[in-house]
């Protein structure tokens, strides 16, 4: 990275591994296609257009890379899933619906490298057979869709996009796609419905897995922006050299979005792994507020489930288990997912002692209840009884019973509802429910146990 | 129907609907995004043209205008504020943010429901409403006015000092 410099104030942490995010703050660089190919943009298409298909995905397979947009599914898998008879045509969909509480990421590289996507994106269609692809674009990013759209055309104009591209016979479109406000169309098979025109209602898998009946019922690829720029750069240094960084299952870089009770939030490119929560709570982002204590970690997105500062996590099996503190957790899929949680879309959430555990969780329940597609009815009923519940907390006029009725609402939405909202919703609620049942208690009144507290629920205990 | 569409909106939503060569159907949100963008909001009269244009019943339009947050049935003001008002954003400050906003403007968002979530001030010019995470987590609290983008917004004054016209 030498010769690179950073726009002063916004340089990366010592600790950061800049790939991504390399051109991001940058001095001197821009959007156009002029930056881009003077640092040899566009360089791995045209080598990609001359390798066979299947020697592209076994890289990306070798590479391990996983799903940066939550699920941390594997990429080259996900390719593989493509039916091998298919006769259909396929499309590939870069889901840029960035809307998960806690994460702004996918806004830097949209709004200041586009090129670096398109052409992760072109190498991802011809490594499927894609010959229309989209970039759906959720709404409240304006100006990144005309940027995007800019960097299409100029690309366009350039000769790698288009039919023919470079004499290879393959052709390929990409279109943007604005959102409307959804967060539901961050699902990937909402995300299809809406790009066909319609409410984002998710679709039931099986048989709508998307690999084989996606858009138009067609085999389709979606794939977070990260995910798809990281394909550029397995094909620059090759998955060898790309899966030595991060940790094994866990390679490659990633981008994590801090918020909340930090002295320094913001985004930090960083190994998978390499660096503990205790690291990106006191180094990246210079710490806790002064006099200030953790009191919990959301670590992937508000949907992932919470971290309370004094849990004690006994990760690993047999010989190799060992006991960690929230300080000493990797940041990684696999050692989250084994404390409980999840790395998901890598937006971390600190929240000190100066916070109300109720307003929070009621804060995350306002949020699920508003998104919920109403698709299903333990989604739908569930989530805006687990916002009302809340609401009555932070009011004073719950009872301890209802923190009770709290948790078996969300009960009963996980695992009962066509898409993966139904454990986002519930998640937040279960844990907060397991973690902090005390606090949560104590701002309930006693001697409203049994009482209706409002005409809403009057009416709601009348009609059941 | 008496949607009055300049040629030269019309010639960019025909280009539009080139993007998607498979179905006109999936054209239907763009369209509505460039006939919101030039009238405020959607009409009923909109929703019957995007209709018509597209081939399609008014119902399967009208089901996705009621749908996004992000389309709009009632006129705007001016200036239309969206305060993020999602978690890292709300522990920013974004209530006081709107409460701000609010007294600044001379809005009453007394008489919000989910259903009408925009208020607008008397004399029109400004419009607000709350939006659930904007993604600028880390620089809150956020808010978008129009097209535009606000992070970390301390300075009420100056940011509504750039929308005095």
């Amino acid at each position: 990275m030498s010769g690179i410099s950073y726009k002063s104030g916004r340089e990366p942490h010592a600790k950061e591994h800049r790939v991504v995010f390399r051109n991001v703050d940058r001095k001197g660089w821009d959007t156009s296609i002029k930056s881009y190919l003077a640092e040899g943009g566009y360089e791995q298409w045209k080598k990609a257009l001359k390798m066979p298909r299947q020697a592209i995905i076994d890289e990306v397979k070798k590479a391990g890379l996983r799903g940066r947009g939550g699920a941390g599914f594997p990429c080259g898998v996900k390719w593989g899933f493509i039916p091998p008879n298919n006769t259909k045509p396929v499309y590939l969909i870069c889901n840029a619906d960035e809307s998960e509480p806690g994460t702004f990421k996918d806004r830097y590289i949209l709004h200041q490298d586009p090129h670096q996507l398109v052409e992760g994106m072109a190498i991802a269609c011809f490594a499927v057979g894609a010959s229309l692809s989209y970039i759906y674009i959720r709404e409240e990013f304006p100006e990144a869709a005309k940027i995007v759209e800019k960097a299409i055309a100029e690309a366009h104009e350039k000769g790698f996009l288009g039919k023919n591209i470079q004499g290879s016979g393959f052709d390929l479109e990409i279109y943007v796609h604005r959102g409307a406000g959804a967060y539901i169309c961050g699902e990937e098979t909402g995300l299809i419905e809406s790009l066909e025109g319609k409410r984002p209602y998710p679709r039931i898998k099986p048989p709508y897995f998307p690999a084989a009946m996606g858009l138009y019922l067609c085999p389709t690829i979606v794939n977070n922006v990260e995910t798809l720029c990281h394909v550029k750069h397995i094909l620059e240094i090759g998955a060898d050299a790309w899966s030595k960084t991060g940790t094994p299952n866990n390679t490659g870089t990633r981008i994590l979005c801090v918020s909340g009770d930090v002295q320094k939030p913001g985004y930090f490119e960083v190994e998978v792994g390499k660096v503990t929560m205790g690291e990106v709570i006191n180094d990246l982002c210079g710490g806790l507020k002064p006099g200030r204590t953790l009191k919990a970690v959301i670590p992937g997105g508000s949907s992932a489930k919470v971290l309370r500062a004094d849990e004690v996590f006994t990760v690993g099996r047999g010989d190799d288990a060992r006991k960690l503190t929230i300080w000493d957790i990797p940041m990684d899929f696999d050692t989250l997912a084994a404390c409980g949680s999840m790395a998901g879309s890598g937006g971390v959430i600190v929240i000190d002692d100066s916070r109300s555990i109720s307003w929070v969780l009621n804060n995350i329940n306002n949020f699920y209840a508003h998104e919920s597609c109403g698709q299903c009815t333990p989604c739908r009923e569930g989530s805006l009884w687990m916002k009302k519940i809340t609401d009555r907390v932070v009011a004073g006029k719950a009872s301890p019973t209802d923190i009770d009725t709290l948790y078996g609402v969300a009960k009963n939405i996980d695992g009962r509802t066509i898409c993966a909202f139904g454990e986002a919703c519930s998640w937040p609620t279960e844990s907060f429910v397991e973690k902090f049942r005390d606090e949560l208690v104590s701002d309930t009144r006693p001697e409203l146990e049994g009482a209706i507290v409002n005409a809403e629920t009057l009416t709601a205990a009348a009609g059941l | 129907m008496s949607l009055a569409v300049p040629s030269d909106l019309e010639k960019e939503i025909d280009d539009r609907i080139t993007h998607y060569p498979v179905s006109k159907r999936s054209a239907v949100l763009p369209v509505l995004h460039l006939l919101q963008h030039h009238f405020g909001y959607l009409s009923e009269d909109a929703v019957e043209w995007t209709a018509a244009k597209l081939e399609l019943e008014p119902i399967k339009v009208l089901e996705v205008v009621t749908f996004y947050p992000g389309f709009r049935q009632e006129a705007p003001g001016k200036y239309h504020i969206r305060v993020c008002r999602t978690l890292s954003c709300a522990m920013a400050g974004s209530y006081e943010l709107m409460d701000s906003l609010c007294e600044k403007t001379g809005i009453d968002r007394s008489g919000v429901t989910h259903h009408h979530p925009i208020a607008v001030s008397a004399d029109g010019k400004f419009s607000i409403e709350f939006a659930e995470c904007l993604a600028s987590c880390g620089f809150g609290p956020v808010c978008m006015v129009n097209d535009d983008f606000h992070e970390a917004v301390t300075d009420i004054d100056g940011l509504l000092s750039q929308y005095s016209k």
